[in-house]
């Protein structure tokens, strides 16, 4: 009987994992041992509280997508007979400095943190997985040159690069950012799917697989990736989840999509400027991104612990 | 012991000469004549000239990256052609804020997290260790920019404590007392997010070390709580808890650019952000980004070192 939701493991932050992470990993695979033994039997329910998350996540995405067929108000437009006002009956979340609705400049803004996030993983993981799987299965040359240069690209401080990129690469947009956030993920999705592969590839029905003489391809597709989706799953909820986290530091600092344009980043980094006057303009878009964030980290976190993904060392 | 040592300093010297072809390439990525964006229209031909031989704009691109890496290699980042203030000069002055205010959140950080995590430990899921989980994860929803946001809103605008709102920075030479209490938010904004990492890294790790048999051994010796805590459980937990600050420094630089860029502390963040990025100084971005990838790699070397002191089984992988 264990409700712990919380597992012991931290999400490897995905983005600032560096020279360390690869020597450490050996430790996290003790300790999930250690914790399995203490009564952790993964349950086959995955609660009501990661439903109630799934259920935030889809509102958040639906909303997003819709934005526009939504019955919102303008998020560009400016009443300047109601600036600055708190929650209220016409402005539900309240007004920003120009008069703009708060609320529906959070539902708009969740674009562009779901884009990025989505966005960059794809790249990620279109990338990394195909290469952490084929270097697991073959070993040899290839997966020492390929490891040895994913080994020095995860040395690489990858937030300052990103930063050092996106201010020469002007001007800014959205593609950009997803293109420069999606290659830094790449090194990263790379180790986790080549340790998760390496951990199936030795097994008996992979074996067998080859002596019936299925071809490479089929074994990568038939055996290998259904074995290791869980681990990429939880890792690519976690990875989303430092995706948008990255991209709102960028926002705040100016360097992700242009001032119209609402994006829970911007919307905080706005409200910098009175903060004393009209807390709420920070308030709403960080408790939106908050709610965002913490439910993400959630699911990941749960069906780590429910694939109990622990024996491939995330 | 020393054939690691070199192995990880041949990679070291790799990643530092990628660094720095990056950040050679980043000026590159500017749209139109690099000298015409750098030096803004209607510039004087004798400072294009000057940049022209700074970068050797005129030759090929492998010619130009070997004319630059001379320059920094003495340590020669170029002049900013906005202040005129030689970059490095710039960065001579800005890093010890850094330095200051990573410093003091990692004291925060780690005072409240090792006993925190030790506590924890002791009752595994125990009422404590469960609010603590629970507290600690939702933490890690929190980015510093909201963290530093609300902090500002709370402290410094209802509270009204003075020297914690933006611009109250005063250097330490000047007033060790205001400078200490404007470092005040920006280390508890920084020290939060390593705090949470921490306590869990080390919670998890000390958990799985105290079911070891030399536990039960020292337990059944009738050695007292607090000193199988500390001096038997803590050290061979303690290796993740470095690797996690290792891998953590880089978000440390980019959160303090964060927090700097909000309170307008004059530290590298700033500098990057304000003097550079908004006054479109590209060579102090270059210069800024270079230094501090450098640095960032070079620290981590040094932590896997102290690592391996810590633990030398890591070495024999």
């Amino acid at each position: 009987m264990n409700e712990h939701p919380f597992e012991p493991e931290y999400p490897v932050d995905s983005l600032t994992a560096g020279v360390a992470g690869g020597e450490l990993s050996g430790e996290s695979s003790i300790v999930m041992e250690a914790t399995t033994l203490d009564g952790v039997v993964a349950k086959k329910r995955l609660g009501p509280l990661f439903w109630i998350c799934v259920g935030w996540l889809a509102l958040n995405v639906l909303g997003a997508i819709f934005a526009n067929v939504l019955p919102l108000k303008n998020p560009y437009f400016e009443d300047y007979s109601v600036v600055n006002a708190g929650p209220g009956w016409h402005h539900v979340f309240g007004t920003d400095d120009l008069g703009r609705d708060i609320f529906s400049r959070v539902v708009y803004g969740a674009r562009v943190s779901i884009a990025a996030g989505l966005g960059s993983m794809v790249i990620g993981f279109a990338v990394g997985m195909p290469l952490g799987m084929l270097a697991a299965y073959r070993r040899g040359r290839f997966d020492g040159v390929t490891t040895t240069v994913m080994y020095v690209l995860l040395a690489f401080p990858a937030i300052i690069a990103t930063i050092g990129v996106l201010s020469f690469w002007t001007p800014r947009n959205l593609i950009k950012i997803i293109i420069v956030i999606g290659i830094a993920s790449i090194p990263l999705v790379y180790r986790v799917v080549r340790a998760a592969t390496l951990a199936v590839a030795s097994k008996d029905y992979v074996l067998a697989a080859k002596v019936q003489g299925a071809t490479d391809r089929r074994i990568l597709m038939k055996e290998l990736l259904p074995n290791i989706a869980p681990v990429a799953v939880s890792f690519l909820v976690i990875g989303i989840a430092t995706v948008i986290t990255l991209e709102g530091a960028l926002a705040f600092l100016g360097l992700s999509v242009n001032a119209p344009t609402p994006s829970w980043g911007n919307m905080i980094n706005e409200s910098r400027t009175d903060l004393a006057q009209n807390p709420w303009l920070a308030l709403f878009p960080a408790l939106a991104m908050c709610l965002f964030l913490l439910c993400l980290n959630f699911i990941g976190d749960r069906l780590r612990s429910h694939y109990d993904v622990a024996e491939v060392k995330l | 012991m020393l054939r690691y040592t070199l192995r990880r300093l041949a990679l070291l010297v790799g990643i530092v000469f990628v660094i720095s072809v990056g950040s050679f390439f980043l000026i590159h990525l500017l749209p139109g004549d690099p000298a015409v964006v750098i030096l803004g229209f209607g510039a004087s031909p004798a400072a294009k000239a000057q940049l022209y031989a700074f970068m050797g704009l005129d030759k090929p691109l492998i010619v130009q990256y070997f004319i630059w890496l001379g320059h920094v290699l003495h340590g020669n980042l170029g002049t900013s052609f906005i202040s005129q203030v030689p970059v490095s000069t710039t960065i001579g002055a800005a890093w010890l804020i850094d330095l200051e205010m990573i410093v003091l959140s990692q004291i925060l950080a780690f005072v409240t997290a090792i006993p925190l995590a030790m506590r924890s430990a002791r009752k595994p899921d125990g009422a404590f260790d469960r609010i603590l989980g629970a507290g600690s994860f939702t933490l890690l929803a929190i980015p510093s920019y909201i963290i530093i946001v609300f902090l500002v809103i709370v402290v410094s605008e209802h509270l009204g404590v003075p020297n914690t709102g933006p611009s109250s920075y005063v250097p330490f030479t000047t007033n060790p007392a205001v400078n200490l209490t404007s470092m005040l938010l920006p280390s508890i904004t920084l020290a939060a997010g390593s705090f949470v990492v921490y306590y869990r890294v080390l919670r998890s790790d000390l958990v799985a070390t105290l079911q070891e048999e030399f536990i039960t051994m020292a337990r059944s010796k009738g050695i007292s709580q607090r000193r199988i805590m500390w001096r038997h459980a803590f050290r061979p937990s303690s290796v993740a808890l470095l690797g996690a600050t290792s891998v953590n420094i880089g978000g440390l630089l980019a959160g303090g650019f964060v927090v700097q860029y909000l309170l307008a502390i004059p530290g590298l963040g700033y500098e990057l952000i304000v003097q550079g990025l908004e006054k479109s100084d590209y060579l102090l971005v270059q210069g800024i980004v270079f230094t501090v990838s450098v640095a960032i790699v070079v620290i981590s070397f040094v932590f896997d070192f102290i690592i391996n002191l810590v633990d030398p089984r890591i070495n024999r992988e």
